[in-house]
């Protein structure tokens, strides 16, 4: 293996990593508020779509990513209305989410575009291309550093670039802000946030939007950054692999960015070669598929740490009367 | 309760009515849905013409769920339809047990042998149509390096792998043929963002003609041959106007001629074994104005030249699914 190769493999692994990354943070708002969110890879599906389908009626791939948003912003309310309002049950609700976006994409698509259920391919405007990162091709020929600027870090699109600088992001809402202090209460003990005077619904649903915003924009990147158009159930289960990515790095931004970019790197190396050779002993390439869930269940089973979730998760906040 | 009865016996005699009207012929579209732009839309495609060109009428039906293929089939035969056309392999095991229980029914199902004194099975050559694109993905390739990028790992679509590398082969011993299936699970026919991937990487291997059997995967892979510059050959419907001068030619399989030729036959449908090749117009490749410019005179005679020696049976195309086995890499 040469340095080549090493580089096209994590080049595919940034390119897979990134709507595992956008929709594990989504998550990661999402649980850490208390609700638990299995409806991302609808949230993501519907995105997926109605970005393909608006970038594709106006040619804009800006109002295409806004339409996503929006979309994924709906369902994130129907989510809220009805755990945080209706204080119905959270999983239930998600999976009828996933259920309403398999459908309802398809639905929509065949009556818009008459194509089986996808959009018609977008062209060039209609997508997220690749951007050139300053110095570049300046850089190219330089020895080692060259390759890994212009191979690894340049010419991704732009929402990647978004979807890493989330990780500081999110960690510094968390962690340094007010806002994400009530927010990782109202996710461990929402009686004490409300009786400091401060709305543990108002909180929730703010948690929700923001998992929306980021799921959002997980599905444009599949639909008009990865790909030039929607294709029915191209999320292909990867909002249960962010799922997954999420327990794995124990509720954590950065250890969001790190488990994401192992489930990404794992993906890329199936891809590349089908079955991998290791001292006479051949790894088939399923194997690979299933270590993402391999890996999380062991997690969960106490055997590396310990995986915690939010105490207060999947738990709608009844008041004291 | 008697309004009631009055009403269930006004239905019974309608029906009863509407199925001694005409042996009209029923279609069942598979779960994949009628415009698939690909195997089901062809079937319909067929449909339509026979009944454009004969003034004939059919009924139709698109299954939402697994669920409804014993019923819909129940209800096309109690209806009096004949025969009953049904596409995809998953209607084997639900035909294997509904044509005894009619007899005087013919049916016809599409990618699958049932064995019941009733039934037409239809089944492709596709290792014959892929052996074709082979030869041509072999001769336009520049690298001596050529793809293919299957969907889920099945047999059948080992046996479009296998026809394909054996075409590769037979105009250019040395060429490297690469094969990356998508998947294990269905999702692997949905998959484009992995269909991409999997293309990016064939092509940093060197592959500069990438042949994809892969359903919706496929659109990723075409998408992607298109914008890395390179050609890509279509699969089942033709899929060259997808991306016009990127895509060499298309592997189609012509389900809508089976579709025709079931209707067109009616009640006296020939049953058993029906096998689409090369030979009969069953399976080949697409020329049309949007890759006419890939493809020289040359290309196309060697081509054609196979194509004719396939249908005499001078040339043997090796078939995966007869052994499970493939002679060649």
């Amino acid at each position: 293996m040469d340095l080549m190769t090493v580089l096209q493999v994590l080049d595919s692994t940034v390119r897979l990593a990134t709507p595992l990354l956008l929709a594990c943070l989504a998550g990661l708002f999402s649980e850490r508020a208390g609700i638990f969110d299995i409806g991302l890879e609808g949230k993501m599906l519907a995105a997926a779509f109605f970005s393909a389908a608006v970038a594709s009626l106006t040619g804009s791939v800006w109002l295409g990513l806004s339409a996503g948003i929006g979309a994924s912003l709906v369902l994130s309310g129907i989510h809220g209305l009805a755990s945080i309002t209706f204080r119905g049950n959270q999983l239930i609700s998600g999976v009828a989410i996933n259920f309403l976006a398999a459908g309802m994409t398809v639905l929509i698509a065949e009556d818009w575009f008459s194509q089986g259920g996808r959009t018609p391919s977008l062209i060039a405007g209609g997508r997220f291309d690749g951007i050139t990162l300053p110095f570049a091709e300046a850089l190219r020929d330089l020895p080692v550093i060259g390759p890994i600027y212009y191979e690894l870090i340049s010419g991704h699109s732009i929402l990647v670039y978004v979807g890493f600088l989330t990780v500081p992001l999110t960690w510094w809402i968390l962690f340094r802000t007010r806002f994400g202090l009530r927010l990782r209460a109202v996710g461990e003990n929402p009686a004490a946030v409300d009786t400091a005077g401060v709305s543990v619904v108002g909180l929730r649903f703010a948690a929700v939007a923001i998992c929306g915003v980021l799921c959002g924009i997980a599905g444009a990147y599949l639909a008009t950054g990865l790909q030039a158009g929607f294709v029915k159930d191209m999320t292909a289960g990867r909002g249960f692999i962010a799922l997954a990515a999420l327990i794995f790095a124990k509720w954590r931004p950065w250890y969001a960015l790190y488990s994401c970019l192992l489930f990404g790197l794992l993906q890329a190396v199936a891809l590349r070669y089908q079955s991998i050779e290791v001292g006479g002993l051949v790894i088939p390439v399923q194997f690979m598929d299933a270590l993402p869930y391999i890996l999380t269940v062991v997690i969960l089973a106490g055997f590396v740490g310990k995986a915690i979730p939010p105490r207060a998760g999947g738990e709608p906040y009844v008041k004291e009367r | 309760m008697t309004l009631m009865h009055k009403f269930l016996a006004t239905a019974a005699v309608l029906s009863l009515s509407a199925g001694a009207a005409a042996a009209e012929p029923a279609l069942i579209f598979d779960l994949g849905g009628k415009f698939d732009k690909s195997f089901n839309e062809a079937a319909f495609s067929g449909a339509k013409r026979w009944a454009d060109e004969t003034g004939g009428t059919f009924r139709e039906i698109e299954l939402q769920s697994e669920a409804q293929r014993e019923q819909a089939l129940r209800r096309f035969a109690e209806n009096g339809n004949d025969p009953i056309i049904m596409t995809g392999f998953a209607f084997g095991n639900v035909l294997g047990e509904v044509a005894p229980d009619y007899p005087d029914t013919k049916f016809a199902i599409i990618d699958m042998v049932v064995d019941a004194p009733n039934v037409r099975s239809v089944v492709f050559n596709e290792h014959e149509g892929s052996y074709l694109v082979g030869m041509m993905a072999a001769m336009a390739s520049e690298s001596d390096t050529v793809g293919f990028i299957g969907g889920m790992d099945i047999p059948l679509i080992r046996k479009f792998a296998c026809g394909y590398v054996q075409g590769v082969k037979a105009v250019k011993p040395e060429a490297t043929v690469i094969q990356n299936m998508t998947g294990t699970t269905p999702a692997a026919w949905n998959d484009p963002v992995k269909g991409s991937e999997l293309t990016k990487s064939q092509i940093s291997q060197g592959a500069d003609v990438i042949y994809a059997a892969a359903g919706g995967t496929g659109v990723g892979v075409l998408q992607t041959a298109a914008d890395e510059g390179i050609l890509s050959i279509g699969v089942d419907s033709n899929q060259n106007y997808m991306h016009p001068g990127k895509i060499l030619t298309s592997m189609t399989k012509r389900v809508d001629n089976a579709v025709y030729d079931a209707m067109e036959a009616g009640t006296d449908i020939e049953t058993g074994i029906y096998v689409m090749g090369v030979g009969n117009e069953g399976v080949g490749y697409a020329m049309d104005e949007f890759n006419a410019d890939l493809v020289s005179a040359d290309m196309q005679a060697a081509v054609d030249d196979a194509a004719a020696k396939i249908g005499s049976g001078e040339l043997m195309v090796h078939d995966y699914m007869s052994d499970n086995a493939c002679p060649v890499e």
